[in-house]
């Protein structure tokens, strides 16, 4: 028997919130609860190093897949593997989190326990949504991770953080209601929560047959064939949510403004993935047919996306602000490649390889805007951190005389997030649109657009901040110190590592998105 | 038949009247103690006679029947007349402490009376006997309201209660004579005879009609009832709980035997849309009107009596639900509910009593806090009151279940009678409120400092036993109601 | 001689010795009452666990009663029983918990309590109609006087209402009980003849709605459940979490013993409309508790909101809608339960307030931070996140909402979210108030000095209550395996056929 891998390193997160959480919880004992919680997510890290080390990258397949039966009554069944897709999303988990923690020096006294108690339970939701291959399972997850970010973003996020968490709760659960809801149907209809099943059942063509078959009532609501279109709706509506997509994004601005810079971290690095893998490991290969009937709205709602907040950022002064709308602008690529390139039946294949490149690209965009925004992130913490929470652009000037360091490697990052050649964000961009462009040029060239707003609206954001006349201010603005370096520096190294070298994740994301094309 | 078999069959009610006059004999030679708990002779030989005459029925030695249905003692009529003698015994024990009157002698002597009377008409299958019966028991009972000569209230009541009854008698009277004119007989079953297979008389329908009016004003049912409430109020406690508790076991059970046996061939049929003349609409009007009007009357009421008063015209209706419906299983439903009741409401007359005799009263305020200062007097009117609301496991609740079952049972299945059953089921929630609330009073509210809580004179154990006694019957008969079943001659199942 | 039974004559017993010798002395009614309810509680388990799986009904006592009325004295249990026996034992032991703190009259506060708890044992235990509804009765009484005697704010309005509320239900339920006997005409109340006599149609057109209406008023039935959340408010602690918490189950319970289980056909009628009024139920109540300013009437409602999930997995009368329905009784018992000991026990009776504006000054995570990671923990339970027993069940019920009554599963959704966003209100203005917000010097200053922190039997309640949905919530098959082998007893073989169950 192999070794239960998934299962420890989804429990370890969990058994690592309830020691910090439950044992270190109280005055003076933070820096203990701090020290214990890096250990921990160091560990889990190397764990998940290890996986990726052990990953087989020739096959396209589940690995280290568990199956046991649960509640057998309701086709529950704890089931977990991981593909290509899979684990890019965890090593991105594992990341994210620990560099979060690296960068919260300045949590409440007294109150870290709590803190790095639900950083890890985040943790653990997240490792559960990336490799559970059942509904019931996997929303478990889906909804865990949550909590902690409701909390974290609630308790220790900035003053109007109240209403931002509430919203933040409340949005994501109507999107998670309305899943919910999607799938309890086709349940009914196949009696399966299985994702591999359903999907079998979703390539067949037969899904909109069995729900108006096995919900006969459906006459009243929508007759036959549209029941699917409902239910197709609702399951997109609890990823449209997360990522978001455009209209749905009005909760994110202010809830990664709101929450503590750290915090956003995870936010914008890891859970939006959330979205984006659902909707690659779920929505697609169950509703193909529904995807390409629907597909010209939703390539609109894409290019929205990825048009829209780049405009909204021009008007933006609050740095994180301008991140968070670049954030949503990244992922409206991930949206436009799953849009375009998925569906339909296309000759023996399930989908048109010539967009093969674009999956692949966009399982890169995951890690690469994880990686990336994830820094732009931790850059703004540790600005914060110097000025005090201050992070309005035109209250800075000339920076980069000052601190040369900083301004160096956050503008790294800001040019990898623009897309420049030679950095991550590049290959992964390139490989979106070259996929792209070969099924559907026209969305293709409008798209091209956000890349151009957004190049734009970062380097106004960097020449006001780094260059001009320098503000009195911050004269004694200190650049990076040396752990400071090292923390920093890590995640741009890998900027550059996966820039010259993207083969590293391709090698195994390529089996995977030639399995899903192959329609099996 | 000799003297002596007639003596046999008579042996309780003699017993009871030697009992009455040996209570005139003991009080003359105790008269020299004055009044009050001291001159309990007389109490002690009535209660004796009472329980020597129920031990009597009990045990089978008063069984058999005189000619012409003058006395008719059955199985069933013997239990039930066993069951009076022990509330007469009850009311005996409950006016223990007798502070309202001096002629303690004259009062056990006429509650012992009323007693026998009460006896007659449950044994009784003759309409003259029935008639000479009841008016026996009324004439003790209207002397027993008026018994407290210091309350200007107790000789209102007496009066009016008087004045009421006299009339009902005078009803009763001619209608059955009517009855007797329409079919020339006077025992039950001649009359049932005489009926057979004979299209209803317009003269026997009137005479029905005025002998139920006689009846209905004898069991307090709407609208008869308007003597009741100041009866209740203006007599003596005992007095109270006995007209409330025996004459309404006695009323019930002839009502329900000169129905059923006499004049099953004129019920007719009080379904709804679809009545046919007959006693059964007119029970079934009567019904609905004593539902109505003694629950909602009751919401009204502030002193206990009173409120007992009209929640004893809403038992009635409940009561005559099923006398309406006819069949097999009346007498012992009618039986298990008038009985199971009595022992309810002569034990919650007993808790007013009680209250009575250290607070001066018997309103709502008298009762505050009750829970308190009493415990086991305040627990056993729980039980009363939540009987009477008809809670399980309480006796209440079997019997109004029975009751219904009954009223429902009637004709194969029809459901005729399920419109006086959802009003009944109706009005018993209204009556849960009035209950209730007197029972908050008791248990939730403070005792009122403004009230004396000196014990009164005595410690009055035997009044709170006896009322703990009829407490137990009521928990008794209500978790085992077999028990009591099987005497009043319900051993068949109901439905095959 | 099985340990079940047990728990009947140990709740009884238990009511009698604390009335008799706790007079003098609170602690000892105390400790007597938690004995005989963990006693209870420990024979409601074990003997759970004795039968295993039970695959039909297993008749603990069966003796004749009232012979002539062919009454029986019939404890038995099938799975459905056992859950909800086992939720009474666990409630019960958790509200006397939660109510360790009763000084006034304790003799009497916990007799009624475990007179209650034996009646609510003898219903899910009862298969005798006529026993069945004897001990459905039996619980009312006790409830007015915990009510009324030891409640707070308008407590005597608030019993009195539920009190009639219940009795009148009762009332509908005992004129269609003795008309089903009368129509059956079996002679009997057993409940498994009496489902298989195919009452006549006619019948159960006009018995199901008095009946199920009947029970379903206990249920929080809308339009009919004004009571609840007056009596909850009005509820010392024990009192809301025993209402909540197995009360309010005995209503959705007799729906489903009488109202499905014995008019099959009933139900196929009227489900739509029963649905309707559930659905009805869960969005106004929702939407009510969204904007209530007092703590406790928040979760009041929300007990009615979501125990119109039960009433709406029952009106859906599939495999999976009755199960959820069973299943969220279980929960919602668990969960409510532990909302109002929160509320109640833990700030109430510390803060003197409810007031949400008030309580928000306070700073209550600080000064009782137990209570709030037990609170949040619970409104996370109560919203349905997974992981807490309450998302199996409300999954269940929607799914079989959408077999049934699809745009019910829609409201349902709605309810969800709705229902989302009052908890995450309460939550948030009550305890998770960030910092910054609060006045400095609020906080422990207005808290009651006698109060003290949180007691261990506070503690050991919560985590009781907790533990459980947790446990169900990772774990449901603890539950669903009863439930499944439960529906499948002999005594629903008229609804399976009828509805055309699988």
């Amino acid at each position: 028997m192999k070794p239960p891998l998934i299962t420890l390193l989804t429990l370890a997160p969990l058994l690592g919130a309830m020691v910090v959480g439950f044992g270190l919880a109280g005055n003076g004992r933070g820096a203990m609860a701090r020290t214990v919680a890096l250990g921990w997510q160091v560990a889990i890290l190397v764990g998940a190093l290890v996986l990726a080390v052990l990953f087989d990258a020739g096959t396209g397949a589940m690995q280290w897949v568990e199956r046991a039966a649960w509640v057998p009554s309701l086709g529950v069944e704890y089931h977990v593997g991981l593909d290509g897709l899979g684990l890019v999303s965890i090593l991105l988990a594992a990341a994210v989190p620990l560099l979060a923690s690296l960068m919260s020096t300045g949590v409440d006294r007294g109150r870290e326990a709590l803190y790095y108690a639900m950083l890890l339970l985040l943790q653990c939701g997240l490792f559960g949504t990336f490799t559970a291959q059942n509904f019931f399972h996997w929303f478990l997850f889906w909804e865990i991770s949550l909590v902690p970010a409701y909390v974290l973003v609630r308790l220790f996020g900035g003053s109007k953080a109240g209403p931002a968490s509430f919203q933040f709760f409340v949005y994501t659960m109507v999107g998670s209601v309305a899943m919910l809801l999607g799938f309890l149907a086709l349940y009914a209809a196949t009696g399966s929560f299985d994702f591999s099943e359903l999907a079998r059942w979703g390539r067949s063509g037969r899904l909109g047959a069995a729900l108006a078959e096995k919900l006969p009532w459906a006459d009243g609501l929508a007759s036959g064939d549209h029941l699917v279109w409902w239910v197709f709706g609702g399951v997109l509506l609890g990823f449209a949510v997360k990522v978001p997509l455009w209209p749905f994004h009005t909760w994110l601005p202010d809830t990664y403004t709101q929450a503590p810079t750290p915090v956003t971290m995870v936010l914008t690095g890891v859970m939006s993935k959330m979205g984006v893998y659902g909707l690659l490991r779920i929505v697609a290969p169950i509703f193909p047919e529904q995807l390409r009937g629907a597909q010209e709205i939703l390539v609109v709602l894409a290019l929205a996306t990825i048009l829209l907040p780049t405009l909204a950022a021009f008007a933006e002064n609050d740095l994180k602000r301008v991140l968070a709308y670049s954030s949503i602008n990244h992922l409206g690529y991930c949206l436009l490649a799953v849009f375009t390139v998925i569906p339909g039946t296309q000759g023996g294949n399930w989908m048109d390889l010539a967009g093969a490149p674009a999956l692949n690209g966009l399982i890169l965009q995951m890690l690469n805007h994880g990686l990336t925004a994830a820094a732009l992130f931790a850059f703004v913490a540790t600005l914060e951190r110097r000025t005090g929470g201050v992070r309005d652009l035109d209250q800075f000037g000339g920076l980069r005389r000052v601190a040369p360091v900083f301004c160096g490697l956050m503008g790294i990052s800001m040019f990898a997030s623009i897309g420049l050649p030679g950095l991550n964000g590049f290959v992964s961009e390139f490989l979106i649109f070259k996929g792209v462009f070969a099924v559907a040029p026209g969305a293709a060239s409008i798209a091209v657009l956000g890349l151009l707003t957004t190049a734009v609206f970062l380097l106004g954001a960097m020449k006001r901040m780094f260059h001009g006349p320098r503000e009195r201010e911050w004269l004694d603005f200190t650049d990076l110190t040396t752990r400071e370096r090292i923390q920093l520096g890590a995640p741009v190294f890998l900027m550059l590592l996966l820039g010259v070298y993207p083969d590293l994740i391709l090698r195994w994301t390529n089996p995977t998105v030639l399995l899903l094309a192959a329609g099996n | 038949m000799n003297f002596l078999d007639l003596a046999r069959i008579a042996s309780p009610e003699i017993a009871v009247v030697l009992g009455a006059l040996g209570a005139l004999a003991v009080d003359l030679a105790q008269r020299g103690r004055g009044a009050g708990s001291s001159r309990t002779g007389a109490i002690w030989v009535g209660v004796a006679s009472c329980v020597v005459a129920a031990l009597i029925l009990v045990l089978g030695g008063a069984t058999g029947a005189a000619p012409g249905g003058m006395l008719a003692n059955g199985p069933v009529v013997g239990w039930i007349k066993a069951i009076l003698a022990l509330l007469t015994a009850g009311t005996l024990l409950l006016s223990v402490r007798g502070g309202f009157t001096m002629h303690v002698g004259e009062f056990v002597a006429t509650v012992l009376l009323g007693g026998v009377g009460m006896m007659l008409i449950a044994s009784s299958e003759n309409v003259l006997m029935m008639f000479l019966a009841l008016e026996l028991a009324s004439v003790s009972l209207y002397i027993l309201t008026g018994f407290n000569k210091r309350d200007p209230q107790s000789g209102e009541a007496a009066l009016k209660y008087f004045l009421f009854g006299g009339m009902a008698g005078a009803f009763l009277l001619f209608g059955l004579s009517l009855i007797y004119g329409a079919t020339g007989a006077i025992e039950f079953q001649g009359i049932r005879a005489r009926l057979e297979g004979q299209p209803a008389h317009p003269l026997l329908l009137a005479g029905l009609v005025m002998v139920l009016v006689g009846l209905g004003f004898k069991v307090a049912a709407a609208p008869f009832h308007f003597w009741a409430p100041d009866a209740y109020q203006g007599a003596p406690t005992p007095a109270a709980g006995f007209i409330a508790a025996g004459s309404k076991v006695a009323a019930f059970f002839i009502l329900a035997k000169f129905t059923g046996m006499a004049l099953d061939e004129v019920s007719g049929r009080a379904n709804w849309g679809d009545f046919a003349s007959g006693w059964a609409p007119i029970l079934a009007l009567m019904a609905a009107a004593s539902m109505l009007w003694g629950n909602l009357a009751a919401l009204r009421q502030r002193n206990v009596k009173r409120l007992l008063a009209y929640s004893a015209v809403a038992h009635a209706g409940y009561t005559v639900v099923a006398i309406a419906a006819g069949g097999s299983e009346v007498v012992p439903a009618v039986g298990f509910y008038a009985v199971t009741y009595a022992f309810t409401t002569l034990g919650a007359f007993g808790v007013a009593g009680w209250v009575e005799a250290r607070t001066g009263g018997t309103d709502f305020e008298h009762f505050a806090g009750l829970s308190r200062r009493s415990p086991v007097a305040a627990l056993c009117l729980g039980v009363f009151l939540l009987s009477l609301a008809g809670i399980p496991p309480l006796a209440g609740f079997f019997g109004k279940f029975f009751l219904f079952l009954v009223a429902l049972n009637g004709d194969a299945g029809a459901l005729g009678l399920l419109w006086l059953v959802g009003l009944g089921t109706a009005t018993t929630c209204v009556s849960f409120y009035y209950y209730l609330r007197l029972l908050k009073v008791v248990f939730v509210d403070e005792i009122d400092p403004r009230l004396s809580t000196e014990p009164g004179d005595g410690s009055g154990l035997i009044e709170l036993t006896t009322i703990l006694v009829a407490a137990v019957v009521v928990v008794v008969a209500g978790c085992a109601p077999a028990l009591l079943l099987n005497p009043l001659g319900l051993t068949a199942t109901v439905v095959p | 001689m099985m340990a079940l039974t047990l728990t009947l004559w140990i709740s009884l017993a238990g009511a009698v010795v604390t009335a008799v010798l706790g007079r003098e002395r609170p602690s000892v009614a105390r400790v007597l009452a938690l004995v005989s309810a963990m006693l209870g509680a420990g024979a409601a388990i074990f003997g759970a666990w004795q039968l295993g799986t039970p695959t039909g009904l297993v008749t603990l006592v069966r003796v004749p009663w009232i012979p002539a009325l062919g009454i029986e004295f019939h404890l038995a249990a099938d799975g459905v029983s056992l859950v909800l026996l086992v939720l009474t034992g666990i409630a019960a032991v958790a509200g006397i918990l939660f109510s360790w703190n009763v000084e006034d009259r304790a003799n009497e506060f916990f007799a009624l309590y475990l007179m209650l708890i034996a009646g609510v044992y003898g219903v899910f235990m009862s298969f005798d109609l006529f026993q069945f509804f004897a001990f459905y009765e039996l619980a009312i009484v006790p409830k007015y006087f915990l009510i009324a005697i030891w409640g707070s704010t308008r407590r005597e309005y608030g019993a009195m209402k539920l009190a009639l509320y219940s009795f009148i239900g009762s009332a509908m339920v005992l004129v269609g009980m003795i008309a089903m006997y009368v129509v059956a005409g079996l002679g009997s109340f057993d409940m498994v003849r009496l489902s298989s006599a195919s009452l006549p149609n006619g019948f159960q057109v006009w018995a199901f709605p008095l009946m199920t209406v009947g029970f379903a008023i206990l249920a929080g039935l809308w339009p009919f459940h004004t009571w609840a959340p007056t009596g909850h408010v009005a509820a010392p602690t024990a009192a809301s979490m025993l209402l909540a918490g197995v009360v309010m189950k005995l209503g959705a319970y007799g729906v489903l013993r009488v109202g499905l289980m014995l008019m099959p056909d009933g139900a196929k009628l009227w489900g739509p409309a029963l649905a309707a009024l559930a659905v009805i139920g869960i969005v106004y109540a929702a939407l009510v508790a969204l904007v209530q300013q007092d703590f406790k009437f928040v979760i009041g409602y929300s007990s009615v909101s979501h125990m119109g999930f039960v009433l709406l997995g029952l009106a859906a009368a599939n495999p999976r809608g009755v199960a959820g329905a069973i299943l969220q009784m279980f929960s919602h018992g668990v969960i409510a339960g532990l909302l109002f000991g929160v509320v109640g026990r833990m700030v109430y009776d510390r803060t003197h307030t409810r007031e949400l504006t008030i309580l928000e000054g306070l700073s209550l995570a600080r000064a009782l931070p137990f209570a709030a990671v037990i609170f949040t923990l619970a409104s996370m339970a109560s919203m349905g996140l997974p992981g807490f027993s309450g998302f199996v069940a409300e999954l269940q019920v929607l799914l079989g909402a959408w077999q049934s009554f699809p745009v019910a599963a829609l409201a349902g959704g709605v309810g969800v979210v709705i229902s989302v966003a009052f908890t995450l209100r309460v939550l948030q203005r009550a305890f998770l108030v960030a910092p910054g917000m609060v006045a400095d010097g609020g906080g422990l200053t207005a808290l009651d000095e006698h109060a003290g922190p949180i007691t261990w039997a506070e503690k050991v309640g919560a985590l009781l209550l907790l533990g459980t949905s947790l446990a169900v919530g990772v774990y449901p098959r603890l539950l669903m395996d009863w439930i499944d082998a439960g529906l499948q007893t002999p005594g629903f073989e008229a609804l399976r056929t009828t509805m055309g169950w699988p």
